[in-house]
């Protein structure tokens, strides 16, 4: 494996930083090298918000995720901020349901998925954000289905553990698609 | 095994500085370290301990001097404009032989500056924080990891030696998350028979104080504080050295900036260039002999810093004209990229 290098963007209250929490501690859970970055300039005060995760087998140097490799956008300025910098062969994962415009680069892979207007309608609120991360973890192979209760646990709040059913319900939700 | 768990710089350190019988903070807040202050108030009453958000960056470090006087292991953290404000009582703390620990989780400045990564309070940490003869201990931390291990060892140094000591990171380091294994709770802590706890009526008062009118007396104790930086100097000295023996290019770098560096050396090492890094960890003492032998076999020496250039003179003291020393740097809050070391080498190699 090499490094994967993910950027994930979108508004702030979309969930984009618990989701960029949860996927380091798959990384780590399998036993990889793992960093997470949020970020705390200006623009997190306009209200975007994104988080740089990296999952390697070697040592990372700067934790800054400055051309992913993945892409994850949940909002329309997002992807215009961002999709000019993943690299060539690089993938985006762009929310449909939220972002009309589809990526314009010929040169990244676009997965397109719906994720806001699918977790309304399996009543998971919320969960688009677990939906993105049950999908990237399918897509990278990060680990099976059956280690994520485990994972969740350490992420989910413990005073919310009703919390846990829904997020589950939105990763395998991801995984499976 | 001890558990590892994702942590937050700043927050690994606030646990850590728990773990290491640090029972009283003192703090203001400030980007990018506010979440040690946020972390201390919710877990210091848990510990039975002192939480105190004060009204300035000056009150904090005054309690700090207080709660150290009184024997306490106690804390203060900030980032670059509030470590300004906190200097007179930094060069207090030494003046009166006071165990304490400070953070600056550097930020960009001159000024209010910016919020994000910085290196340009090396030459404020190292040379002259604030007035008087005297020396800090500053340990850089480079990974969350060491941001943990570190906390437990600054306190440990503070007291063994009875001088403040600062932990310096910054913006990166403090906001990134990465695996940590925390220390071990300290279960005992060492005596401070200076200390200003109350005679009882059994002794005689102890006395913390700086000022010193008689100039004879005020020399003889100056000289006694420099033959203990003697022995942090000989003792204490810290660095790493990554791919540095047969090194023909090799770079030095510290804190964030150095893991940047090491991304570059593979890099280079791939392409067949014989990169390897100096990381010094103690930036006082700075590994000056350390240094000099590392650089005996290179090329050049090229170091790589978030400022405009500080640690580079103290690089070039050590190199002392042996090699040619080149510098890179990125301010105002902006990263180097391993790519922009890698094109520095490539120019120097090419003579540009």
């Amino acid at each position: 494996m090499s490094t994967h290098r993910i950027l994930i963007a979108g508004f702030g209250g979309q969930g984009v930083q618990f989701a960029g929490r949860l996927l380091a501690h798959v990384g780590m859970y399998v036993g990889k090298e793992v960093s997470y970055l949020s970020s705390y300039g200006p623009e997190m005060r306009g209200g975007t918000s994104n988080c740089s995760v990296q999952i390697s087998d070697k040592f990372i140097a700067s934790p800054l995720v400055l051309e992913p490799t993945e892409l994850v956008v949940m909002n329309g300025p997002s992807l215009e901020k961002f999709e000019k910098t993943v690299v060539p062969g690089g993938r985006i994962y762009i929310d449909s349901s939220i972002v009309a415009k589809p990526a314009v680069r010929s040169d990244i892979e676009p997965h397109p998925i719906p994720a806001t207007a699918l977790a309304e309608e399996m009543g998971l609120g919320r969960l688009a954000n677990v939906i993105f991360c049950g999908y990237l973890i399918k897509k990278l192979d990060l680990c099976p289905l059956s280690a994520l209760p485990a994972i969740l646990k350490e992420v989910v709040s413990a005073k919310r553990p009703e919390l846990l059913e829904g997020n589950l319900q939105a990763l395998a939700l991801g995984f499976s698609m | 095994m001890a558990r590892k768990v994702l942590a937050k710089g700043n927050e690994a350190l606030a646990e850590a500085a728990i773990a290491a019988g640090c029972r009283g903070f003192f703090g203001y807040p400030i980007t990018p370290q506010t979440d040690v202050a946020a972390y201390m108030a919710r877990r210091m009453p848990q510990v039975g301990g002192v939480y105190v958000q004060a009204e300035s960056e000056i009150a904090a470090v005054n309690m700090v001097m207080g709660a150290a006087a009184a024997g306490a292991r106690a804390l203060t953290s900030s980032s670059s404009p509030g470590i300004s404000l906190k200097s007179e009582t930094i060069s207090y703390l030494a003046g009166c032989d006071l165990p304490a620990v400070i953070i600056n989780m550097q930020r960009a400045g001159p000024g209010l500056g910016g919020i994000q990564p910085s290196q340009a309070d090396y030459f404020q940490a190292t040379k002259g924080l604030a007035h008087g003869d005297f020396h800090l201990i500053v340990l850089a931390p480079y990974s969350v990891q060491e941001m943990a291990d570190f906390m437990v060892l600054a306190f440990d140094l503070a007291d063994r030696y009875r001088t403040p000591v600062m932990l310096l990171g910054d913006g990166m380091l403090g906001q990134m998350m990465e695996p940590v294994v925390f220390p071990e709770p300290v279960k005992t802590l060492p005596e401070k028979s200076w200390a200003v706890t109350g005679t009882k009526g059994k002794r005689p008062p102890n006395i913390i104080n700086s000022l010193y009118i008689q100039p004879d007396e005020l020399e003889t104790l100056v000289l006694e504080r420099y033959k203990r930086y003697e022995a942090i100097q000989r003792e204490e000295t810290r660095f790493e050295t990554f791919f540095a023996d047969d090194a023909e290019v090799l770079l030095t770098a510290y804190g964030s900036t150095a893991r940047i560096a090491k991304s570059a050396v593979l890099a280079l090492r791939e392409k067949g260039v014989k990169a390897g890094l100096f990381r010094p960890v103690t930036l006082w003492p700075f590994p000056q002999e350390a240094l000099r032998q590392a650089a005996a076999a290179a090329e050049y020496v090229l170091c790589v810093e978030m400022s405009m250039g500080q640690m580079v003179e103290d690089v070039r003291l050590a190199v002392n004209g042996a090699k040619p020393v080149h510098f890179y740097g990125r301010t105002g809050g902006v990263v180097p990229s391993p790519a922009e070391i890698i094109e520095q080498v490539t120019r120097i190699r090419e003579g540009s």
